[in-house]
């Protein structure tokens, strides 16, 4: 738990220090909403019609912008492999960079996400349904990147291949995210909805790390 | 005491076999050093020892227990020190060395292992501004922050000044007089006194005085 918080911090101390990294997916992420009014014409009923179909895959687009980073750097510095020879398991060293990794990409997406549902003139009923799957959905999105981001390793233009890896994962968090919210704006219950992302968030958690974990042993045998 | 041995291993990389029935033993305050020419495997076999690689064959045991069945234990006791330096440009080389340290359960005081490196007036310098000596000497100073018993070092002499390689010799003296454990390899003289040589081109272990 120890080094868990410890990772977490630094991990956090170096995204503060160096900087524009959480800034630029934010930025990144409003941007890429902002085009569609621009695409489509400001009419509200079709904005309130996409949005959440928008603002869902631009949250995902945004958090995978970060992702290729998230192993990288220590890999290539020495870190990593000095991380994994410290006398606890590789998978709370994943956790906790993952962890750092949603902290730094994912909550800065939600809370910019209340600006982009009035900009894209989202119905007051379906607010709630958003924000609710995006806590759910964003760190299950961080789980499964890390994945790919561990298997791009050692790779030259590794950025390609990591979308071409998570894309096709985050589809199913991606489909419960975006029904929940047209459920929500259509009056019906969206408990199941959130109850099936919750099931996704709960089987990540332990599968990620430990997947994420084998990933690195494997690029680090080189 | 502790033994450390390797029984046999057998290594390869791609197609190509790096050593076979290779064996080697040390115990608590000896030294080895791993001498041969470029490309003859003294890189693999530190990462091997470190559990980093795994032997296609062959046991390397800790006091008679083979690492891989315990990786976690095994790394509680080794210190690795690679060819990369691991010093994050952001972070002062204090809070470069806390990092490390506090991962241990065991951490000693930062200043004193500063010190023994000659770069305690660094102490708050980011590491952007480090040469690559003074890196070099940051990781150093790091396996002394938190002890541990083994000492894996490979090409620790790269980039460093007379001045740290002498600091480098009294360190490892003083880990072997306290039942460290060095194993380390170099193409430079470091003058570790009563050392084993593993020479990796014929797998002979020839016992001199380096």
């Amino acid at each position: 738990m120890n080094t868990f918080i410890s990772i977490v911090k630094r991990d956090l101390q170096l995204a503060m220090r160096q900087g524009m990294d959480s800034v630029m997916v934010v930025a990144f992420f409003i941007l890429a909403v902002m085009l569609f009014p621009f695409g489509v014409g400001p009419e509200a009923n079709i904005l309130a019609r996409i949005a959440a179909g928008v603002i869902w895959v631009a949250a995902l687009l945004s958090s995978m912008l970060s992702l290729e980073r998230l192993f990288q750097i220590d890999y290539e510095d020495g870190s990593l492999e000095l991380l994994a020879l410290q006398p606890c398991a590789l998978e709370i060293t994943v956790m906790a960079k993952i962890t750092a990794h949603w902290l730094t990409t994912g909550l800065p997406l939600l809370i910019a996400t209340p600006l982009l549902a009035v900009f894209m003139s989202l119905p007051n009923d379906g607010f709630w349904a958003l924000f609710l799957t995006l806590a759910i959905g964003t760190p299950s999105l961080s789980l499964i990147g890390a994945i790919g981001a561990a298997l791009i390793l050692g790779s030259q233009r590794g950025g390609v291949l990591l979308s071409l890896l998570v894309l096709p994962l985050y589809i199913p968090v991606l489909i419960f995210g975006v029904s929940a919210v047209d459920g929500a704006i259509s009056g019906l219950p969206i408990k199941a909805h959130l109850l099936i992302m919750a099931g996704m968030l709960v089987a990540a958690l332990p599968l990620c790390p430990w997947a994420g974990a084998g990933a690195i042993r494997q690029a680090l045998e080189t | 005491m502790a033994l450390f041995s390797g029984e046999d291993i057998l290594c390869f990389r791609g197609e190509r076999t790096v050593f076979s029935d290779l064996s080697f033993s040390i115990q608590s305050g000896e030294a080895l050093v791993l001498r041969g020419p470029n490309g003859s495997g003294k890189s693999t076999l530190l990462r091997l020892m470190a559990g980093l690689l795994k032997p296609h064959d062959g046991t390397i045991t800790w006091d008679g227990e083979n690492i891989s069945d315990d990786p976690e234990g095994h790394n509680a006791h080794l210190h690795y020190v690679g060819h990369a330096d691991a010093v994050k440009p952001v972070l002062s080389v204090h809070e470069n060395i806390a990092f490390w340290a506090n991962l241990r359960t065991n951490a000693g005081p930062i200043e004193a292992a500063l010190d023994a490196f000659g770069i305690g007036y660094l102490t708050d310098v980011p590491g952007r501004f480090l040469s690559a000596g003074q890196k070099r000497r940051v990781n150093l100073a790091r396996i002394l922050a938190s002890p541990a018993e083994l000492w894996l070092l490979d090409e620790p002499t790269t980039a460093l000044d007379a001045e740290a390689i002498n600091d480098l010799k009294r360190e490892i003296a003083t880990h072997r007089a306290s039942g460290g454990i060095v194993i380390a390899s170099t193409h430079t003289e470091i003058g570790l006194k009563d050392a084993r040589i593993l020479n990796l081109d014929d797998f002979k272990l020839t016992e001199d005085a380096a």
